[in-house]
């Protein structure tokens, strides 16, 4: 995919679209994300305990959003990284609503199909897809699924504790399935056709 | 007889399952009656968020909507699990913070004939309900076997603590409602600094480097610090913590060997049952040689108050505690 | 309405260049006056594209006289910019002040509309309430009170010395009312003072001895005041003057006592808590005045009944276990407030680790450690109290500019933090680090200090520290404080290892700021610092006539700034003390003792202390020289029993009648 905004950017050349693309995940955020408010200071990209392996900090993540730069921000593996350990949050001197940001990025990466690694959307939608089939979640078809796709050269060293979960019976071999499934389809599938706008 | 509504999450059926065990077996000397939501289904952890908005709220919602049911003689709702109990507050907390986020998964529920007012429910964490109504002068008198000599590493995990949106906890960086919990139970409780960081949450799955590095350092710093074991209040750090730790060894070369057990394991040992009745042994790290330590017979000991070394040199300040922060606020 | 003489008004409407002019069409809304208010007496209406120009007021002063005009309507800004200067121009052509109205058609329509039509709409309605309103206005007079020389200061810290002294040196005397048991202040318990690095207490300790010794200044400290009572030039004060238990005659201020006295305590507010005094002390070296005090709660004969070590040692008879707190009262016409502030309590920042790790250490903290006279004798070490640390970090911004603690900036902490890194370079060599989030660094020479303390290559790193730990990930960091920041201007999170900690706490205001500003009848703003009458023109007057503030207790500012408001704040007194006499505004509240019923409703409201209340009549009186004119009793009384001079109910009921047109005839806008 051409990297139009990025030029556009060096060049000096801002759309209306970007300019707007603050507003937007702003408002596709759960509760009030004071996302304008930021001031750079960076408390998150500091706080992080996973900083090290993002492609950019929060904190420069949102200067990139202020910059207009769309793709950029939806190809970062920033919000994939993120732990939801909510340090950053509490921290924050101006309230942003960090973790949750993170989140309407990810939906937004994924509308887009921007991800760059496809690992954790992955992980996300094959969770997502036990949840509707069953209502619960079900780690052991999870978890096979997940690793034999993503990570089949671990494994053999998965084994031993995939071993020992299944013996110790912390993993059921069979999934439960709640008993209202097709109530809890009727909302997502209601849900789905939602979107948070105003 | 304290009754609450309880949403026990996936994991407590699962990988959790000690957990449970260990809970049921603390209730009756409590006094604590918990009743099950019926037909709960899964919160959505923090993978359902980054996928799809109003679904995502819509599902945890669900379990709300059902709660409000069974809401005869409380409004509590007690979850166990960290992510369970940060999902079902943040649902019920921004469907009232953003009116047009609540209006629409409102109109998600209706689709299944339920609705939920957000403040309908309270929503609060197993320990919450130990340590702030039933008291640890409660837990105190009810325990037979002080867990005298135990050293053990406190681990809160992230998202008990913080955001923190009803302001239920002493501190978001350093609370001290596990530390005191355990001391109730005579545990020489260490001082962990990182009490509150993250376990590496769902990276496990999708970036296991990261992962391990986060578990590593929670793991090291407790070993160095002296600690027998680690007590967890959540599912998700005991399962990153105890069940990817031979990974995390391998990964890095290393040879920690620190066992990770659910607080309500130690409260049931110090209530005097037997290791077998709180489903200790189905940890993967083995908490056998920690509790050796407990093997042995202690008469039963006041708190012990070890008298404090006369310091040397400059005076610290004195310790921040909650009340006087809301008196600063003020 | 009432059948009265028919009133004669003016009306003129100011274009204020294009302020007012840009989005109402002033000639419509003139024209229209003249026609559709004429039955109401409007006899001649104008615009002027300056109304309060000479040429303008002139205008109207022609008019009064030329036209008969019994009132007068200015349709232009607030009346809290020019209600003076029309009120003096009707005073000049012989019309009673309080007969002029203003109109604002700037403030409340052309800067907050743009539509034009609807904005010329809106401002024939508010000058067809002022003219109904005018109407009803009846001729007032102002009260004059004489001015009682002597003046109040509050807080004997820098600012107020300064004020004090201001006062004094012109002749007049002050009263200088001290918490603590010696003036001085913040500035006594610093070292150096940025930019220049003077010595503190240098510069400090000649104006403390001025105050103490100057013939025209009473010293009180150890002293609090605890009722104020009375009004500008007026004003009726008790203070609380605390036991010492010594006998201010007879100690000769030797020290022996404290020498003597077998107990320790930890000194929290001289030493920061960083270092010792006795149970009977005086705070410092040259503290002023020089009688120690006893501190009852911790003096063991106090608590046990026996030791007197320091009355038997005391060569002189000063010690007086007997002495009682005293009621003092004094007469004053202006009061001074420069009550000072409080430090932030840095241990609310949990993740920054004061009170859990030791050597993490306050601003306050390091002042005391640095200090010659401090706890350590000026040697910068570690809580061991020996180790001279290697490499220390200094974080700015600790309780300010956050949300979660204080919304503002606290303005002395950029220098300040600069200060220390230049310190620790100074004494100890050692590496600095100073983390911040803007480095403020305006004013006189401050920003040249900043390229001072840069040159001397203390590392600057640009982010606000996410956390302080001891939690080491190698080596490297073991046995080390990690300070963990993302580097934005780098771009990467960062963990510097140092081994001390110094935190640039930020400024609060005093936790009982607010019982203070009630006590003297001034308000706070919602962070708890004193109100300002005019934030830009009238910085150091309150809303209170004859109460003035100084220093911090106005907001954070440092020493030049604290300094700067003593002074002016002595000026706006002495201005009033050679005035001799005080003019009072005549909007005042009354009750009608009548239909007073007794109820005490309005008793506790009055934020002026201006209402007493008659146990024998049952009824409430209100006293004209304290009352500020707020309506807030007459908002709040059930019986209608009080009205406010110039907002009585008809002139309130005629401008709401106005504003809807009412008194229109059939003509319509």
């Amino acid at each position: 995919m051409p990297q139009m905004t990025d030029e556009r950017v060096r060049a000096g050349l801002t759309r209306e679209e970007d300019l707007s693309l603050l507003h937007e995940v702003s408002m596709k955020t759960a509760g009030v994300s004071h996302l304008e408010m930021c001031i750079q200071c960076g408390t998150c990209g500091g706080s992080c305990p996973a900083a090290q392996d993002m492609d950019h900090t929060p904190r420069m993540l949102f200067a990139m959003l202020r910059a207009g730069m769309r793709e950029e921000v939806l190809r970062s593996n920033t919000p994939w990284i993120c732990v939801s350990c909510y340090h950053c949050v509490v921290r924050c001197p101006q309230e942003v609503h960090i973790a949750d940001v993170m989140y309407t990025l990810k939906g937004m990466a994924i509308k887009a199909k921007l991800y760059t690694d496809s690992t954790a959307p992955d992980f996300s939608q094959t969770f997502v897809d036990m949840v509707e089939t069953y209502g619960r979640s079900f780690e052991l078809g999870l978890a096979s699924r997940h690793y034999l796709k993503h990570f089949p050269l671990r494994l053999p060293s998965m084994t031993p504790m995939g071993f020992g979960m299944v013996t110790k019976g912390r993993m059921p071999i069979k999934p439960k399935r709640i008993r209202h499934m097709k109530q809890l389809n009727n909302i997502l599938n209601r849900a789905k056709q939602l979107e948070l706008t105003s | 007889m304290n009754k609450y509504l309880f949403y026990p999450g996936c994991s407590m059926e699962s990988s959790a399952k000690a957990y449970m065990q260990s809970m049921n077996a603390i209730l009756e000397p409590l006094d604590l009656q918990m009743e099950e939501i019926e037909d709960w289904n899964c919160c959505g952890a923090t993978e359902y968020l980054g996928i799809n908005l109003i679904p995502a709220y819509s599902l945890i919602a669900r379990n709300l909507a059902l709660a409000t049911k069974q809401m005869n003689g409380t409004r509590t709702v007690t979850a166990p699990c960290s992510a369970c109990y940060l999902n079902l507050a943040k649902a019920d907390y921004y469907m009232q913070e953003r009116p047009s986020l609540g209006a629409k998964v409102n109109e998600a529920l209706a689709a299944g004939g339920l609705q939920y007012t957000p403040g309908t429910l309270e929503i609060r964490h197993l320990i919450d309900i130990l340590v702030y109504d039933i008291g640890l002068e409660t837990i105190r008198s009810k325990v037979s076997r002080p867990l005298t000599g135990l050293r053990v590493a406190p681990y809160m995990g992230c998202m008990l603590p913080r955001p923190d949106y009803k302001h239920r906890w002493s501190d978001h960086e350093h609370p001290t409602e596990l530390d005191d919990l355990l001391r109730a139970l005579g545990v020489e409780v260490i001082d962990y600094p990182l009490t509150t960081n993250c376990c590496g949450g769902h990276m496990t799955q999708i970036g296991p480097e990261t992962a391990f590095e986060l578990i590593r350092r929670l793991v090291a710093d407790a070993d160095e610090r002296g600690a027998h074991l680690m007590a967890t209040v959540c599912p998700m750090c005991q399962m990153n913590l105890d069940a990817y730790q031979g990974e995390m060894n391998h990964y890095f070369g290393t040879d920690y060997h620190m066992p990770i057990l659910f607080f309500t394991q130690l409260m049931g040992l110090a209530f005097g049952r037997e290791p077998g009745d709180l489903g200790i042994g189905a940890e993967l790290v083995s908490s056998r040689n920690a509790l050796a330590n407990i093997g042995v017979e202690v008469p039963v000991t006041q708190e012990p108050a070890a008298p404090r070394k006369k310091d040397e040199g400059l005076p610290m300040p004195r310790r921040w505690t909650k009340h006087e922060g809301k008196e600063a606020v003020k | 309405m009432s059948e009265k003489k028919q009133e004669r008004v003016g009306v003129y409407v100011c274009h204020c260049g294009s302020n007012i002019a840009g989005v109402v069409d002033v000639f419509d809304v003139a024209s229209w006056a003249e026609e559709n208010l004429k039955h109401q007496g409007v006899v001649i209406a104008r615009e002027y594209k300056f109304m309060c120009s000479s040429l303008g007021q002139e205008l109207i002063e022609k008019d009064i006289k030329e036209l008969g005009l019994t009132r007068v309507v200015v349709a232009a800004c607030s009346p809290h910019l020019h209600e003076k200067t029309f009120r003096t121009a009707a005073k000049n052509a012989g019309l009673n002040p309080y007969l002029v109205e203003l109109a604002s058609i700037r403030e409340q329509v052309s800067w907050v509309h743009t539509d034009k039509a609807v904005a010329t709409k809106k401002s024939k309605a508010v000058v067809a309430g002022a003219v109904s309103r005018v109407i009803e206005n009846v001729p007032l007079e102002e009260l004059k009170v004489p001015i009682n020389p002597n003046t109040l200061v509050v807080g004997g810290g820098i600012a107020g010395i300064q004020a004090a002294l201001e006062i004094a040196n012109a002749g007049f005397h002050v009263y200088l009312v001290e918490r603590e048991p010696s003036i001085g202040g913040h500035m006594a318990q610093f070292d150096k003072t940025f930019p220049t690095l003077d010595c503190s207490a240098c510069i400090l300790t000649p104006r403390m001895v001025e105050a103490g010794t100057h013939p025209n200044i009473t010293l009180m400290t150890w002293s609090e005041v605890v009722n104020v009572s009375g009004y500008v030039g007026s004003f009726n004060v008790t203070v609380k003057k605390k036991a010492r238990f010594v006998n201010e005659e007879l100690c000769t201020g030797c020290g022996i006592c404290e020498e003597k006295c077998p107990k320790k305590v930890i000194d929290e507010v001289f030493e920061a808590g960083l270092g010792y005094r006795k149970a009977v002390y005086t705070p410092f070296a040259q503290a002023v005045p020089k009688y120690p005090v006893m501190d009852r709660e911790n003096c063991t004969y106090f608590i046990k009944g026996t030791c007197k070590a320091c009355e038997k040692f005391c060569p002189t008879g000063a010690i007086d276990f007997k002495q009682e707190d005293q009621l003092i009262n004094i007469e004053v016409g202006n009061i001074i407030l420069a009550t000072g502030y409080d430090l932030f309590d840095a241990r609310r920042v949990s993740n920054y680790g004061y009170g859990r790790l030791p050597n993490v250490f306050t601003s306050l903290e390091f002042e005391r450690l640095s200090n010659a006279a401090g706890p350590t004798n000026g040697n910068i070490v570690m809580r061991d109290g020996k180790t001279t640390p290697k490499s220390v970090g200094i974080i700015h911004c600790v309780g300010s500019r956050d949300k979660n603690f204080n919304n503002y900036c606290s303005v002395i902490c950029c220098m300040q933090g600069l200060k220390f890194a230049h310190l620790v370079h100074e004494r100890t060599g050692a590496t600095v680090y100073n983390f911040y989030i803007d480095m403020r660094t305006a004013y006189k020479a401050y920003d040249e200090f900043y390229q001072r303390v840069l040159e001397e290559g203390t590392l600057f790193v640009r982010g606000k520290v996410a956390e302080v730990t001891n939690a080491a990930r190698n080596e490297h960091e073991r046995g080390k404080l990690i300070i963990q920041v993302e580097d934005t201007l780098a771009g990467k999170q960062r963990r510097i290892p140092v081994d001390m900690v110094i935190l640039s706490s930020g400024l609060q205001p005093r936790a009982d700021s607010k019982e203070v500003g009630k006590l003297f009848g001034i308000s706070c703003s919602t962070d708890g610092w004193f109100t300002e009458k005019h934030p830009k023109l009238d910085p150091v007057a309150t809303m209170t006539e004859g109460i003035y503030i100084a220093g911090c207790s106005q907001g954070p500012k440092d020493i030049p700034s604290s300094v700067a408001q003593g002074a002016a704040a002595s000026a706006r007194v002495l201005d009033k003390i050679l005035q001799r006499e005080v003019a009072l505004e005549p909007i005042k509240a009354s009750v009608n003792q009548e239909m007073c019923s007794g109820c005490r409703i309005c008793n506790g409201l009055c934020p002026f202390n201006a209402i007493t209340f008659h146990e024998d009549l049952m009824v409430t009186e209100i006293n004209p020289a304290l009352c500020q004119g707020c309506g807030t009793c007459v908002a709040a009384c059930p019986a209608g029993a009080i009205s406010g001079t110039g907002f009585s109910d008809q002139q309130i009921m005629a401008q709401i009648d106005g504003l809807l047109l009412r008194n229109l005839e059939p003509v319509g806008v």
